[in-house]
C-alpha cells in the first residue's frame, strides 16, 4: 500500500509546482527567521525574490556540516526554542556535536514520512514490529517508532542490543518487520544459531535496514538467512533521522520524498549539477520543516539518481544505494565516525600528536571492531606498565566518549603504521559490506 | 648516587627481543642487569648497560621508542632475610617501590639490586642513613 496516494502518485508536473511553491516560502521563511542564513544569502547575493520556482535553487548557498558545528547549538534554528519540542545530538566531526531539533510541526513531518517509508517497506497497518535501532540521542529509534504510531503499528521497542531478548520476543510475539542495522540482523542470525533456533523459521518477513552502507551481497544472504525481504532506508539526522528515501519491495532504488526533502546531484568539486544517473553527491534541501529548515544541505554521500517512474506507482525519484562519501567519515555500527575525532582526542592527551591508525574489522556474523593502533614515542612512554596501561585506558575511555561505541586500543612501536608518501593511512577498512 | 636505567617499549611480537638486544651487541654494549614486564599486547624492556648514552642514541637511530630512568642500585647481603631487611628499611622510610631487579653478576660477597622508586633520592637518603651501601655509575665495576 502507499500510504499518501495523492503525494506519492502526483504527476511530476504537480510535484514541481508543489516544490517550487515551498522553496519559495522556506526561503522567505528562513531569511526573516535565522539570522545565519540571512548573512549567508547576502554573501552569495541572492534576496529571496529571487527564488521563483524549483529551478532557481541553484542560486542559493549550500549549507555544510561546518556551518551546524559552527553555529552549535542554536544558530540555524529558525525556530524559537520554546517552539522546538524534541532535540537530537549525534557526534560531530571534531569538538561540538551536531544537534537537530524539531517542533511538533517537524515530528508530524517525521511520522508521515516514517509511515510512508514503512508502507513502501511492505508494511501493513495490522502489521507488529520490533525496532531494534538504539532510541535515545540517536534518531533511529524514535524516527521509525513514530512513524509506525503514524500508521498505527503494534510496536515492540526493543531498542539496539540484549541479543537474546530481541530474539525471545521475537519468538514469543511473531512480529512480521523488523528494523536495525543490517550487519545487527547478521549478528542476531548467529545468536539464533547458537540459541538453537532456526532463523528461516522466525517471524520476520520485512527487514528494514540503514544507518550503515550495505551491499546486494549483504541484502542475499540476509534475505536467505532469514527468509525475509531486505530494504534500504536513508536518512540523516541533520534532514530528519531516517525517513529520507526508502527501498518499495522493487528493490529497483530508494524512493526520495522529494515533495519534503528537495534533492540535487551534484559534482562535489564544481557544486554543479550532474547529468540524471551519473553518481555525485546528494544535496537535500528541507522544503517544509520548521525547527531547522536547511537549504543545499551538502549530505557528502555519493549516489546517482533516476526520475524514471518506478513500477510501484511512486513517482518521486529514486536514488542508488550509497556509494561512496565526499568525506572520510566511515560509519562503524550506526554511528558516524571521523578520523579527526580520534586526532582531537590524541591531541588532548598530554598534548601528543602521536600517529594513529583506525583498523575497522568484521569478522563474519559479527558486529563491527574498531581497533586504534597508537604509535608510542618517548614523550608518552613511560617505564612502568601501570602508566601505559593508564594511558591505553585514557585513551580508550576517551574516545568512547566521543564516538558512543567501544574500541580496543592497541599501543604500537614507531613506524609500524604504514606511511604512504610520508603520510600515515588513518583508516584501514577490512569489513566486506 | 642513581644511576640510569633505558627502557624500551616493545611490541608482543615474535623476535623483537632478539633485533633489540642484538642492535646493542653489534654495537658493543654490555647488558649488565635487566628485566621485562609485560601485558599481552606490549612490553617494557628495562635494563642497566655499560654504555647507556650510546645504547639511547643506538635506538633513537633505529626508532625504537627508549628512554633513560633513574634507578638506585644497592648491595643486598647475599643470605636469607637480607632482601627483607633492605626492605624493611625503605618501608618504614615509608618509601615505595616500584619494581625491582638484580644483576646478573655478582661484584663482592653482596647481590646488586636495582630498584625503582617514585622518589629515588628520598629513597637514597633512607638507604644511606640506614647503612645501605649504595652504588654510583663509577662504582659498578667495568661499566
Amino acid at each position: 500500500m502507499i500510504w499518501n496516494e495523492k503525494i506519492e502518485t502526483m504527476p511530476l508536473e504537480d510535484l514541481k509546482n508543489l516544490q517550487s511553491d515551498r522553496l519559495v516560502k522556506l526561503v522567505r521563511y528562513v531569511y526573516d527567521r535565522c539570522p545565519v542564513y540571512r548573512k549567508k544569502f547576502e554573501e552569495a547575493g541572492v534576496s529571496p525574490s529571487d527564488i521563483r520556482s524549483i529551478d532557481d535553487i541553484a542560486k542559493l548557498p549550500f549549507t555544510t556540516k561546518l556551518d551546524m558545528r559552527d553555529n552549535y547549538p542554536y544558530g540555524l534554528f529558525s525556530a524559537p526554542r520554546e517552539e522546538v519540542v524534541e532535540i537530537h545530538v549525534s557526534s560531530g566531526t571534531t569538538g561540538n556535536p551536531t544537534l537537530v531539533g524539531y517542533t511538533r510541526e517537524d515530528i508530524k513531518l517525521w511520522s508521515e514520512v516514517m509511515a510512508r517509508a514503512l508502507c513502501c517497506a511492505g508494511a501493513k497497518p495490522d502489521d507488529i514490529i520490533q525496532i531494534a535501532y538504539g532510541y535515545g540521542l540517536f534518531t533511529g529509534g524514535l524516527g521509525f517508532h513514530y512513524g509506525a504510531l503514524e500508521m498505527g503499528l503494534t510496536i515492540i521497542p526493543t531498542s539496539s542490543g540484549q541479543t537474546k531478548r530481541q530474539l525471545k520476543i521475537m519468538q514469543d510475539f511473531q512480529p512480521r518487520i523488523l528494523a536495525c542495522t543490517p550487519s545487527y540482523c547478521l549478528y542476531m542470525a548467529e545468536e539464533a544459531k547458537e540459541m538453537g533456533l532456526d532463523p528461516r523459521k522466525g517471524s520476520w518477513r520485512i527487514g528494514i535496514f540503514g544507518a550503515e552502507p550495505w551491499s546486494e551481497a549483504i541484502r542475499k544472504e540476509i534475505e536467505e538467512t532469514w527468509n525475509m525481504t531486505a530494504t534500504d532506508i536513508y536518512g540523516l539526522s541533520e534532514i530528519i533521522g531516517p525517513g529520507v528515501s526508502q527501498e518499495c519491495t522493487y528493490k529497483e532504488g530508494l524512493h526520495l520524498f522529494s515533495d519534503v526533502f528537495y534533492p540535487e546531484i551534484i559534482d562535489p568539486e564544481t557544486g554543479k549539477h550532474v547529468p540524471e544517473g551519473q553518481d555525485g553527491e546528494l544535496v537535500i534541501t528541507t522544503l517544509t520543516k520548521q525547527a531547522i529548515p536547511l537549504i543545499r544541505y551538502r549530505t557528502r554521500d555519493i549516489v546517482s539518481m533516476t526520475t524514471a517512474p518506478c513500477r510501484c506507482g511512486r513517482t518521486s525519484p529514486r536514488t542508488s544505494k550509497i556509494k561512496g562519501r565526499t568525506d572520510d567519515m566511515i560509519v562503524v555500527r550506526g554511528i558516524n565516525v571521523f578520523p579527526s575525532q580520534i586526532e582531537h582526542v590524541l591531541l588532548g592527551i598530554e598534548g601528543t600528536h602521536p600517529h594513529y591508525q583506525l583498523v575497522i574489522d568484521r569478522q563474519a556474523h559479527k558486529l563491527d571492531e574498531v581497533e586504534i593502533m597508537v604509535e608510542v614515542d618517548e614523550r608518552i612512554f613511560s617505564d612502568e606498565i601501570k602508566q601505559m596501561r593508564a594511558l591505553e585506558q585514557k585513551i580508550k575511555k576517551e574516545i568512547e566518549a566521543v564516538l558512543s561505541i567501544g574500541v580496543k586500543v592497541k599501543l604500537v612501536e614507531p613506524k609500524t603504521i604504514q606511511r604512504s608518501e610520508g603520510k600515515a593511512k588513518r583508516v584501514v577498512d577490512k569489513r566486506v559490506l | 648516587m642513581k644511576i640510569r636505567q633505558i627502557s624500551v617499549f616493545l611490541e608482543n611480537r615474535k623476535g623483537r627481543l632478539y633485533e633489540v638486544c642484538s642492535l646493542l651487541g653489534q654495537a658493543g654494549i654490555n647488558i649488565r642487569a635487566l628485566t621485562i614486564a609485560e601485558t599481552e599486547s606490549f612490553g617494557v624492556l628495562r635494563m642497566v648497560v655499560n654504555k647507556p648514552d650510546e645504547a639511547i642514541s643506538l635506538f633513537r637511530k633505529h626508532n625504537i621508542t627508549a628512554n633513560l630512568t633513574d634507578v638506585v642500585a644497592v648491595e643486598v647481603p647475599d643470605r636469607p632475610g637480607g632482601l627483607a631487611e633492605v626492605l624493611k628499611v625503605l618501608s618504614d622510610g615509608n618509601i615505595n617501590v616500584e619494581y625491582m631487579y638484580a644483576f646478573v653478576e655478582k661484584f663482592s660477597e653482596k647481590a646488586l639490586l636495582v630498584f625503582r622508586f617514585d622518589d629515588p633520592s628520598g629513597a637514597h637518603r633512607v638507604l644511606t642513613s640506614a647503612g645501605v651501601t649504595v652504588l654510583t655509575e663509577k662504582d659498578l665495576p667495568n661499566l
